[in-house]
């Protein structure tokens, strides 16, 4: 194990029964980096961040955390966390819950420090309880980074938030990378994993499909979309090399290819008077559905 | 620690301690005030909640105490005035109820109802320090009954005119703050088994029985007083009443062993079940 990654799995795999969660999957977390762990439903996400944990025990490959085993107190205590699905008790207050996650690290935030950080200092007197769902979350935000952790695993961490609330974690969130801390991400909303990611892996079927930064994950799908207003015939561009699929919407085609740049230039050659002509690159969002189905 | 500002790409301006956030003293390795503070913390947040939830703490703390002096002063106090030792088996009687509830119900429902919420697996996720969560819960189940005791031992020596001295006191209080742990084992037990929702039920399947036909509250008819040793609450009961100087049956030492062997036979399967199913 090197230094060199402060989270990895190597060759993991596990199995629930018959179901194979997760089937060789290898994943590195960098020192300084906001990575997001995106794949559909199913796809094994939980279970690599829970071996990451120390939640799970792999069936075979390791699971390592600041290269110690997850298992290993000493190497949770650099690592904050926020889960999904967690009900708190609804009758201590909020800067009881974060004094109480402070005290298992080293050298936390003071409470009052922590709930500043993120924003949460008004809530401080609140029962838990009382809180909206969007609160709770800031809440559990707050005991993912009171103690002041180097990593961070964040598992659907806006789910709930409001615009102001959710682009305030954001911040804290970049800011916290800014200052050297790793974040671990899983997300549904690619447009989060879009804006804050260094690094994106997706996993489909319990292995890493892709992997690197946003810019190169879309750059993994080829294949552009153009739109235009023509007198051409769908029929007829459907047959052109290169392109993969034409549809008619009103009056314009949208037309799929793989070599955008020899298709627009056939285009303009075929038709003088096309107008409105789009070239769009795939999103994120795009590439995630596309790599996801190929892998399927 | 210095609290920094810094203006962040949103527009939200407020003094925040990101410079400190990587300390260059940051390390893994708590010291033993802080680990010893850790425990200290799961224990006082474990205790608070559970006297907050008043559907919890007003039977457990209140109930011992009102039904003593339900029955111990209003109804048989001039009975009792001639009788110590009716007296006395009343007051070992709610004692010993007092003393089971917490640790049934405070162990048995609440781990079952945690387990399902995710809040076992936060913990375990979490640095939390080894057993904190376990010790907890088991130092309020002690708490809740030091007070019951602390609010029995007045009453009876006050209102009940019991002729306790202070050893029978000390002792009996000794007794019922350990004598808390097999009901934490039993309810601990179910807990790891069961939901939130069955637990209740199953810890009401144990607790009720117990309650009413180990001999606690009444005489039992010969065929039931044969089987009576099968509850913690018979032994119970029978060191409380050589605490309180009364007759009582079999030896201290077996009352101590059985009690203690329940209790640490049952946490061992259920450490073994948390660990493995969680």
């Amino acid at each position: 194990m090197s230094n060199e990654y402060w989270a990895e799995l190597s060759g993991v795999k596990k199995r629930f029964g018959k179901t194979v969660a997760l089937d060789g999957l290898d994943l590195q977390v960098r020192p300084g980096e906001l990575f997001s762990v995106l794949g559909p439903n199913g796809a094994g996400k939980s279970t690599a961040i829970s071996l990451l944990l120390g939640l799970l025990k792999p069936d075979s490959g390791a699971a390592r955390l600041f290269g110690a085993s997850p298992f290993r107190v000493e190497a949770r205590r650099r690592v904050g966390v926020m889960m999904q699905e967690v009900t708190l008790a609804p009758e201590l207050r909020v800067r009881e819950h974060v004094a109480l996650v402070a005290s298992y690290y080293p050298h936390p935030f003071t409470p009052a420090e922590a709930m500043e950080l993120t924003n949460i200092s008004s809530l401080a007197s609140r029962p838990y309880g009382k809180l909206s769902a969007g609160q709770k979350r800031q809440v559990q935000f707050a005991m993912a980074v009171c103690g002041r952790p180097k990593l961070l695993f964040l598992d659907e961490p806006s789910v709930g938030l409001d615009v102001r609330a959710r682009e305030t974690m954001w911040a804290t969130l970049r800011q916290l990378v800014h200052n050297g801390s790793s974040i671990v991400l899983t997300t549904h909303y690619l447009e989060e994993a879009e804006s804050l990611s260094n690094r994106v892996a997706v996993l489909n079927k319990g292995r890493l499909i892709a992997s690197g930064t946003v810019n190169e994950i879309r750059a993994l799908v080829v294949r552009k979309h153009i739109t235009c207003s023509t007198v051409l015939g769908a029929d007829q561009i459907a047959a052109w090399p290169d392109v993969e699929s034409v549809t008619r919407d009103q009056q314009r085609l949208q037309i799929s290819t793989s070599n955008s740049e020899a298709v627009v230039r056939r285009l303009l050659a075929a038709d003088s008077n096309l107008q409105e002509l789009e070239v769009r690159r795939a999103g994120l969002a795009e590439a995630f559905t596309e790599l996801t189905q190929e892998a399927a | 620690m210095n609290a920094t500002s810094f203006e962040n790409p949103n527009g939200f301006e407020s003094p925040r301690p990101f410079d400190s956030f990587h300390d260059s003293s940051v390390a893994a390795v708590m010291s033993t005030g802080r680990l010893l503070g850790a425990y200290l913390a799961e224990a006082k947040f474990e205790s608070l909640r559970m006297f907050r939830v008043l559907g919890f703490s007003i039977p457990f703390l209140v109930l011992p105490v009102a039904l003593y002096l339900l029955f111990g002063v209003v109804l048989f106090g001039e009975a009792i005035r001639n009788d110590p030792a009716a007296g006395k088996f009343l007051f070992a009687a709610f004692g010993v109820f007092g003393v089971m509830g917490p640790g049934m119900f405070g162990f048995g429902a609440t781990i079952a109802t945690e387990r399902e919420q995710g809040l076992l697996t936060l913990k375990r996720a979490l640095p939390a320090p080894a057993g904190s969560y376990l010790l907890a819960k088991l130092l309020m189940t002690m708490l809740f009954a030091l007070i019951v005791m602390a609010t029995m031992i007045p009453a009876a020596l006050l209102l009940g005119h019991l002729p306790l001295t202070f050893a029978q006191c000390a002792s009996v209080t000794a007794i019922s703050v350990f004598g808390s742990l097999p009901f934490c084992a039993i309810g601990l037990f179910i807990g790891t088994r069961v939901s939130g929702k069955a637990a209740i039920a199953f810890v009401n399947l144990i607790y009720v029985p117990m309650m009413h036909i180990s001999g606690l509250f009444y005489p039992l008819p010969k065929f039931l007083r044969t089987i009576s040793p099968v509850w913690p609450t018979y032994h119970l009961q029978q060191l409380v009443f050589a605490a309180l100087g009364m007759s009582s049956y079999g030896r201290t030492a077996i009352h101590i062993a059985v009690l203690a062997g329940l209790t640490v036979l049952l946490t061992a399967f259920s450490i073994r079940r948390l660990a493995r199913v969680g």
